[in-house]
C-alpha cells in the first residue's frame, strides 16, 4: 500500500495537473456543509472526530502523507475489502469524494 | 480582636453556612451522564425529574466515549478517544481527576471490588490498569499477538467475577482473561484463533459467559468463565448463510447483554436482522427483520421489550420489538442520528440521544410516546448510575 505503483503515480500526476481548488467550485456550498458533517460525524465513528484514528487509521494530513489522492478517493468510494472500511459511493459522487480527500489532505474541518 | 480578623471570622462563618446550604444530602441512584461528543463535555442528568443538573467541561476528545461508575455511584469514570480517563464527581459536578494515559482509547471497566479501573487502548494497543481512587498506574498489559511484537487494538473490555477483566484483540482475533488478584502482576490466560476481527464483547449479566461479536466472519465467540479451560467456542457459526453481507457504515455494539426469557438478542453484522440465541444450548432460535443494520440491541430491564437503533442511512429510526410475539411493534423516527439508548433503572423510560437534532429524547416505554426532551450539544452515549451495580458494566 505504501509503495507507489506506476498506475497510482500516473493518476497522481493527472490529479496534480488539475491544480488545487478545482473541486471546490464543483461542489455547491450547501452540499459541502453536508459532506463536512458526514466527514466529521460518520467517518469520525471509526477515524475519530479529530481524525486521529480509532478502529480505523488516523486521517490527519501527516498520516496521509505519501498516499495518492486518487487512491484515497477510490478507498472512500469503494471501501477496502477484508477490512471494516465500507464503500461510500451511495452517499456521494466521485467529485464529492475528491472534495473530501482535499479536505483531509489540507486538514480542513470547516465548511460553509 | 482586630477589625480585620473579625471580618475574616465573619467571612469564614458565612462561607461555612454557604457550603452547608449547598450540600443538601442527596443520593446518586437516579443520576446519569450524557456525553456531548463534539464539545468534550458531559451533562449530569437526573432521571426522576428528567432534568439536566450540570454540565462538566474539559474532558478532551469524546468521539467515542463510555462511562463506568464507582460502586457507591458517586464517581463516573469517563473514557475518551484521546486516551483521557476522567473521574467526575456526580455530586459536586466537577472533575475530580483527569489523566491522559494513551494516545487513543475506546472504553474501560471497573473491577469487581471497585478498586481498579481498566482502560482498553487502541494506540498503543493494550490494557492499562489504574487505582480507582487516585488513577495511579498499577499495571500495563501490552497486547501483542502470539510471538509478534505488533500490538493489537483492544475491544470489548469488561469486568468479570473473581477479580478478572476480559477483553478481545481486534487485529489478532484473541480473547484474553486477566486475573487481577495480585493487581501489580496480572495473570493472563490467552485464547487465540477465536475468529476474525472481534469488534466488541460483553458478559452475560450473571458474569458467566463472555461473548465477542465478530466482524470478519459470521458468528460469535463464546467463553465460559466458569470453565475457561474448556476454551472458546464458536456459536451462530455462518449465520449469514453464505450471503454477502451489506457494507457496514457503523460498527454494531454489544453494550449490555440483551436477554429475555432465556433468549438473547444480538445484532447481525451487515444484515437487517436481530438474531435470537437460546442461552441453554447457544443456538439460533429465530431472527427478526428490522429497518436497517442494528447498532445497539438493548432489552428493557424486565425483558418485555427490545429496542434497536441503526447504522446510517437508517440512523433516524428506532424500532421496538415485543419479546412475547417477536414482532416489531413500533417504528419511531426520533430524528437524525440516534446514537445511543439507555433505560431508567426499572425501565419505565428510555432516553435516546439524537445527535444531529442536539436533543436527548425521553420515551415512555408503555405508551411508546415521547414524554420530554432535553437540549444537549451533539449527544452520544447515555449512562445511568444503575450501571454501578451490574457485572460487566
Amino acid at each position: 500500500m505504501r509503495t507507489l505503483t506506476p498506475m497510482t503515480g500516473i493518476m497522481l500526476a493527472a490529479l496534480m495537473s488539475l491544480g488545487p481548488g478545482m473541486a471546490h467550485a464543483e461542489v455547491p456550498e450547501t452540499r459541502q456543509a453536508e459532506l463536512m458533517h458526514l466527514l466529521t460525524q460518520d467517518c469520525g465513528s471509526c477515524h475519530g472526530l479529530k481524525r486521529r484514528g480509532g478502529l480505523g487509521p488516523a486521517l490527519t494530513p501527516e498520516a496521509l502523507t505519501g498516499k495518492p489522492a486518487v487512491m484515497l478517493r477510490e478507498v472512500i468510494l469503494h471501501g477496502l475489502p477484508g477490512t471494516a472500511m465500507p464503500p461510500w459511493k451511495n452517499f456521494m459522487s466521485t467529485q464529492e469524494a475528491d472534495w473530501m480527500v482535499q479536505m483531509l489532505l489540507e486538514g480542513r474541518t470547516d465548511a460553509p | 480582636m482586630r477589625p480585620d480578623s473579625r471580618l475574616l471570622l465573619f467571612l469564614s462563618l458565612a462561607g461555612v453556612l454557604l457550603v452547608s446550604a449547598c450540600a443538601t444530602p442527596r443520593g446518586t441512584g437516579d443520576l446519569g451522564i450524557v456525553i456531548e461528543r463534539a464539545a468534550g463535555s458531559v451533562q449530569v442528568v437526573e432521571t426522576t425529574t428528567r432534568t439536566r443538573l450540570a454540565r462538566v467541561s474539559g474532558l478532551g476528545d469524546l468521539s467515542h466515549a463510555s462511562v463506568v461508575y464507582s460502586r457507591d455511584a458517586r464517581y463516573a469514570y469517563v473514557f475518551g478517544r484521546d486516551g483521557g480517563l476522567t473521574k467526575v464527581d456526580m455530586l459536586r459536578r466537577r472533575i475530580e481527576k483527569r489523566i491522559v494515559q494513551a494516545g487513543n482509547a475506546v472504553g474501560g471497566a471497573i473491577s469487581q471490588d471497585g478498586r481498579l479501573i481498566a482502560v482498553s487502548n487502541y494506540d498503543p494497543g493494550g490494557v492499562k490498569i489504574f487505582t480507582a481512587d487516585t488513577l495511579e498506574l498499577v499495571a500495563d498489559i501490552p497486547a501483542g499477538s502470539g510471538d509478534s511484537a505488533r500490538r493489537s487494538k483492544i475491544v470489548g473490555l469488561v469486568d468479570a467475577p473473581d477479580r478478572r477483566f476480559v477483553f478481545s484483540l481486534f487485529d489478532a482475533g484473541e480473547i484474553w482473561v486477566a486475573d487481577m488478584r495480585t493487581p501489580r502482576q496480572p495473570r493472563l490466560q490467552k485464547f487465540s484463533n477465536i475468529g476474525k476481527l472481534p469488534y466488541d464483547g460483553t458478559v452475560t449479566p450473571d458474569g458467566r459467559y463472555y461473548i465477542a461479536g465478530l466482524f470478519g466472519e459470521d458468528g460469535l465467540a463464546l467463553l465460559d468463565l466458569w470453565q475457561p479451560d474448556k476454551g472458546v467456542r464458536r456459536v451462530l457459526d455462518g449465520y449469514g448463510r453464505g450471503q454477502e453481507p451489506l457494507p457496514v457504515f457503523k460498527m454494531p455494539h454489544m453494550d449490555y447483554w440483551a436477554q429475555s426469557g432465556g433468549l438473547a438478542y444480538v445484532p447481525a453484522v451487515g444484515r437487517h436482522e436481530v438474531l435470537m440465541i437460546d442461552q441453554k444450548n447457544w443456538t439460533e432460535t429465530a431472527r427478526i427483520a428490522v429497518a436497517g443494520q442494528p447498532v445497539f440491541v438493548i432489552a428493557r430491564p424486565d425483558g418485555r421489550q427490545v429496542w434497536v437503533n441503526f447504522a446510517p442511512p437508517d440512523n433516524d429510526t428506532v424500532q421496538v420489538i415485543d419479546t412475547l410475539t417477536l414482532k416489531v411493534i413500533r417504528t419511531l423516527k426520533p430524528g437524525k442520528a440516534v446514537l445511543h439508548m439507555e433505560f431508567t433503572p426499572r425501565g419505565e423510560n428510555v432516553w435516546l440521544s439524537v445527535r444531529d437534532e442536539n436533543r436527548v429524547d425521553v420515551y415512555d416505554t408503555e405508551t411508546l410516546e415521547r414524554v420530554t426532551s432535553l437540549l444537549a450539544d451533539k449527544p452520544s452515549g447515555i449512562f445511568f448510575t444503575a450501571r454501578a451495580q451490574r457485572i460487566g458494566q
